[in-house]
């Protein structure tokens, strides 16, 4: 470890970490701002990392290799099992990265001023930060084996935030999160072994275009990863988990969910499915974005039928996540990048509707769409940041929304045939159908008579947590270079 | 810097300014002065830069650079207009302009004024964008904003119970017609491996790919420049306030389809089949407009109608082969549908009611405003010399032209335009002269036979009408008076060399065929001037007899896409809600309760009573017995 960036490497994984550690030993009222602390002592490696690009010699040699991280540390861990400890970050991973860190922050800020009713507000942290561990851990792997340990890190953490801090049906939620994600897992593990014994290596750099693995293998491993990943993402008809564990959730819980903890899905189908078996994703990519469609499709129909705020969202994540995964189905340069952005966008977005929905109904004490309405009147400020929230997630153009689901219908175009340029109708509509629910949404809770009354009041750790989405949402609109400016060459490479 | 550079101020300040002035502090005690001051002076800088690059820049002015790239897509962020798109330009800064001011007055004690004025600028921006952005994405960009403001305008009233419906109506079905606009885009982008506009334009495309991409074009074009069949929100839209329907019908918006062809016209030129199409909608929106127009009560619907049919015309010249007679007609139209809307605003302002029937006899009471009606209906119906009828004479002179062949679309669409813009010249006549009679002249009818107390229907007027009416405030007055004047004059425009070059308009020419639309025009407004006169005080509309209801409901076509549309996709939605719950989600549940029955019946058979195990056991040996020794 001689290298300024490995070491920040290592600390983006250990500071939460230690964080966690720390809290479980501290007075319970040291708790807040010790936790908020290390989430943002972790923005330091975080925004340290992104200098280390321009040492990039590999990136412009002739024939580059397929993943050129710009920082990498290599240990060996379990030399009898080939385990290395093998962190790395490159233009894919890094705008997810810095999304977790951030999320991780408001959320720890939110909590320490606003702690949800439930458990005690220093485990809830405590597991806030080992989520943050394990999900900055996830997208730093450059090893399958630790990429697994890492994955499935954060899912007792995210079932005990659900389980102790959720709402009335919290159990049951939680349990059903649990083992679905679970059953996700075994496959993941499977895909994982699979691959590591065909191919005698879990290092995913020298994996990466599926050297070493016959086509049968990654017909079988790719079908592992990609339901695997399906269940994370979720791709329909796989979601089901999902709006019961969004309904159930506390607010930060939701949010670092929907921000953060689905990207894994879609970010795996990138990194592993994409990456490291070619040849299976080629194979199954016309079934994969018939999926995505579906769900486009099937998310947007029911979230027009939806009667409860954070059902709504989480349904629409459903579809939101489909205009990603049929970004990587399409297998090209333009449909990941989208992909890509998407991901990034939708976790900004979402994330701040979450925030939203969760101050709704903490003042209204109700998320039925039937009792609210009127909060224009009521609470103006709060309105106009929902309606924001709301456009920018139906994919207004100069929002970070639209660029990852257009793109995506564009790709599906470039794709060219007949059955691409079908599912790029059909999401193109179902962009129009996003907007119907949406404006339902707003027509139910901005506008008409008032339902419940809210308190306009909006406190200053709200600000916090939201202005950065806020902003964010829009500069990603306006300048999505901040998110793909490293994406075209490992993307590139990544196809290839 | 170059003059180009200077160009993004034109949609730039505006869009800022908008951002801004939503962050201003909403509410009964905002600062109603600043938000205003922001608003106005954010149209005023557009229209100042405009008018700079207009008179010292040279153009075509070009500008832009690399914005990002998705792929092998590269998307630039461009500034690119020629002298016709600064004269949109114009129009538009002028119309916001004026719209800022009035709207002061106009909405003098509503409480969410400030994010109003912020919207407005948006929208201001956003459509600016659209005439001067040099790429398709930016293009897009300003496009939707533009819906999305229209939403939050349109909606903005809160005691119309029907306003949140026709915001949601005017977004959505704008944004169907958007699915093929976003797909159209993405055809010739992915072929031309730019959105930039330059390159899009002068690209080889394939003839299927350059159809289907049109075609797709036009179906956005549809939706924003309310063209059969994707007209029907723009009717609704009249339940936003007077001075967003000056807006929305002026110069952006319905605007911004008609420049959006005219943008990408060397395209269309080449596509027969996509002119066809346009044409037969065109000719259809024309006369559905123009005869939906003849039987509201409503007098916004009236002009709500006329726009529909005006927007026609200039679609219809599109369709012909002839980019310069729409744009011009779509600068007149501009400048005489803004006078009117403002104009109907001060007598909504002062009657209190939109209903053609409690008005009359306002004449009296309302000189300045009588006589803005009598120039903007003069130029809707295309007397001479004022506006309208330069611009309509070009229109319907081009279309007889196309009849002859030879011009990139077929005859019988020439032929189809030409008849129909030619009857609607006479229907527009008609209703034009019916809502000047029925407005202000006869007598009063304020109090009905339903007694006195008319219910006031719209916010934006809520204020106790004075026992007389009278011509509005300053702020409402001075913009009603200033657009009098290009909706007057305008027109003769066509004999200024430069505005004509700029258009590339044929020279104007009064031959024996203006006779024939002037015609029809007399015989119009003569067929409503007699049936005024005959029975005095009735509304000549009563004419229509047993299909008034039909032309007043706009030929039931609401009814129709709520058939064809509405309810299937709630269909489909009940259908796809039921099976996620019941058979998606059930089949997971059933999962775990199957396990779960499993469990507990293995665990049950572990708990046997004694006698019964040994039996097992027992049958177990034997079976394993028997098994190996059958295999050894």
């Amino acid at each position: 470890m001689n290298d300024v960036y490995q070491v920040m490497l290592v600390a983006a994984v250990a500071l939460p970490a230690a964080g966690a550690a720390l809290l479980s030993v501290l007075p319970i009222r040291f708790a807040g701002p010790t936790a908020t602390g290390f989430a943002a002592a972790a923005l330091i490696p975080i925004i340290v990392l992104p200098f280390g690009h321009d040492r990039g010699w590999a990136t412009y040699a002739a024939d580059p290799p397929t993943v050129s991280p710009w920082a990498e540390l290599d240990l060996s861990w379990v030399p009898a099992l080939h385990l290395h400890f093998h962190l790395g970050v490159d233009g894919v991973s890094y705008p997810l990265v810095a999304l977790t860190g951030l999320l991780t922050l408001l959320c720890c800020a939110y909590t320490m001023w606003r702690p949800p009713a439930g458990g005690s507000p220093r485990t809830l942290l405590g597991l806030l930060l080992i989520l943050e561990a394990g999900i900055l851990g996830t997208f730093l792997s450059l090893d399958l084996i630790l990429f697994f340990l890492f994955f499935e890190v954060t899912l007792l953490p995210m079932y005990a935030v659900i389980a102790g801090w959720g709402g009335e049906d919290r159990r049951r939620a939680a349990r059903k999160f649990v083992l679905y994600t679970l059953f996700g897992s075994v496959l993941l593990l499977i895909g994982v072994l699979t691959v590591a014994v065909h191919a005698g290596t879990a290092d995913i750099v020298a994996l990466t275009g599926g050297i070493g693995l016959s086509k049968g293998t990654q017909y079988a491993a790719f079908a592992l990863f990609a339901v695997a990943f399906a269940v994370k993402a979720p791709l329909w008809p796989l979601h089901s988990w999902l709006p019961d564990a969004h309904t159930q959730a506390p607010t930060v819980g939701s949010v670092i969910l929907a921000g953060v903890l689905l990207k894994m899905g879609t970010y795996g189908l990138i990194r592993v499915g994409v990456g490291v078996t070619p040849l299976g994703a080629r194979w199954a990519a016309p079934l994969l974005g018939i999926l995505a469609v579906a769900a486009i499709l099937a998310g947007a129909l029911i979230c027009l039928k939806q009667t409860e705020l954070k059902r709504l969202i989480a349904y629409s994540s459903v579809g939101h996540m489909g205009f990603v995964l049929l970004g990587i189905a399409t297998l090209t340069t333009t449909g990941i990048q989208a992909a890509l952005l998407g991901n990034v966008a939708h976790g900004l977005i979402t994330g701040l509707l979450f925030f939203l929905a969760g101050a709704i109904k903490d003042r209204a004490h109700t998320g039925d769409l039937a009792d609210l309405g009127g909060l224009r009147e009521t609470a103006p400020r709060l309105a106009g940041l929902l309606g924001f929230a709301a456009i920018a997630s139906l994919g207004l153009p100069g929002l970070a929304g639209f660029w990852g689901e257009a793109f995506a219908v564009v790709a599906a175009v470039e794709r060219g045939g007949v059955l691409w340029t079908i599912l790029a109708v059909l999401a193109a509509i179902g962009g129009a159908l996003t907007a119907a629910y949406f404006l339902r949404l707003l027509r139910k809770v901005t506008h008409g008579p008032v339902g419940t009354p809210v308190s306009p009041a909006i406190a200053g750790v709200e600000w916090f947590a939201w202005a950065p989405l806020v902003a964010l949402t829009l500069a990603v609109g306006l300048v999505p270079t901040l998110v793909l400016a490293a994406t075209s060459l490992p993307v590139e490479a990544l196809i290839r | 810097m170059s003059a180009a550079t200077y160009g993004a101020l034109i949609p730039g300040v505006p869009l800022l300014f908008g951002l801004v002035g939503l962050v201003l502090k909403p509410g009964e005690h905002g600062p109603r002065r600043l938000a205003a001051t922001i608003g106005i002076a954010g149209a005023f800088v557009s229209l100042v830069v405009t008018l700079l690059l207009l008179l010292f820049a040279t153009k075509p002015l070009i500008a832009g650079t690399q914005w990002t790239r998705i792929g092998d897509i590269e998307v630039t962020l461009g500034f690119e207009a020629g002298l016709a798109a600064l004269y949109i330009a114009l129009a538009v800064t002028v119309v916001a302009l004026f719209v800022q001011i009035y709207s002061v007055d106009y909405l003098h004690d509503d409480p969410r004024y400030a994010p109003y004025a912020a919207q407005i600028s948006l929208f201001t921006g956003a459509m600016l964008l659209v005439v001067t952005s040099g790429d398709l994405v930016g293009m897009l960009v300003g496009w939707e904003v533009m819906g999305a403001c229209s939403y939050l305008l349109i909606g903005h009233d809160r005691r119309l119970p029907e306003a949140p419906a026709a915001a949601v109506k005017a977004f959505l079905v704008t944004r169907v017609g958007d699915v093929g606009f976003l797909l159209g885009i993405a055809l010739l982008a992915v072929d031309a491996g730019t959105t930039r506009i330059g390159a899009v334009l002068t690209h080889d495309y394939g003839h299927g790919t350059l159809t289907a991409a049109l075609l797709l074009i036009l179906a956005g074009v549809a939706g924003k420049s309310a063209q059969f069949p994707l007209h029907t929100w723009l009717p609704d839209a009249m339940a936003g306030p007077t001075p967003i329907s000056a807006l929305i019908h002026a110069a952006t918006m319905v605007a911004a389809g008609v420049y959006v062809v005219f943008r990408m016209y060397p395209l269309y030129e080449q596509s027969p089949a996509a002119l066809a199409v346009l044409g037969v909608a065109a000719a259809i929106t024309i006369l559905l407009g123009a005869l939906s127009a003849t039987a509201q009560d409503d007098m916004k619907r009236v002009l709500a109608w006329s726009t529909v049919s005006q927007i026609g015309y200039m679609t219809g010249a599109l369709a012909v082969g002839s980019p310069a007679a729409a744009l011009f007609h779509l600068l007149t139209h501009a400048a005489f549908k803004a006078l009117l809307f403002l104009a109907a605003g001060a007598v909504i302002h002062a009657v209190g009611t939109n209903y053609l029937s409690r008005m009359g006899g306002l004449r009296e009471h309302m000189p300045i405003t009588f006589w803005s009606f009598v120039v903007g209906l003069g130029a809707l119906a295309g007397v001479p010399p004022l506006a309208g009828f330069w611009s309509k004479e070009n229109v319907l002179t081009a279309a007889a032209h196309a009849t002859d062949g030879g011009g990139p679309a077929p005859v019988w669409v020439a032929w189809l335009v030409w008849v129909a813009a030619l009857f609607a010249v006479a229907i527009t006549a008609w209703y034009a002269t019916r809502l000047l009679l029925c407005a202000f002249f006869g007598i009063s009818r304020a109090h009905g036979p339903d007694g006195p107390d008319w219910e006031i229907g719209f916010d934006d007027a809520r204020y106790t009408p004075p026992h007389t009416p009278h011509d509005p405030p300053g702020h409402m007055r001075w913009p009603i008076i200033l657009l009098a004047i290009p909706a007057a004059l305008l027109g003769l425009a066509a004999y200024a060399p430069g505005f004509r070059t700029a258009l590339e308009l044929a020279d104007p020419h009064l031959g024996v065929a203006v006779l024939l639309p002037l015609v029809l025009l007399v015989l119009g407004a003569g067929t409503a001037w007699y049936l005024w006169r005959a029975v005095p005080g009735v509304d000549p509309a009563a004419v229509l007899g047993p299909v008034r209801p039909f032309f007043a409901a706009g030929f039931r076509l609401d009814d129709v896409q709520d058939r064809l549309v509405v309810r299937p996709v709630r269909q489909l939605a009940r259908l796809a809600r039921a099976t996620d719950e019941r058979v998606v989600d059930a089949t997971v549940e059933g999962t775990g309760t199957g396990t779960t029955w499993l469990g507990e019946l293995v665990a049950d058979m572990h708990r046997i009573a004694l006698p019964w195990a040994a039996l097992i056991v027992f049958a177990g040996a034997l079976l394993l017995t028997v098994w190996f020794g059958a295999a050894s």
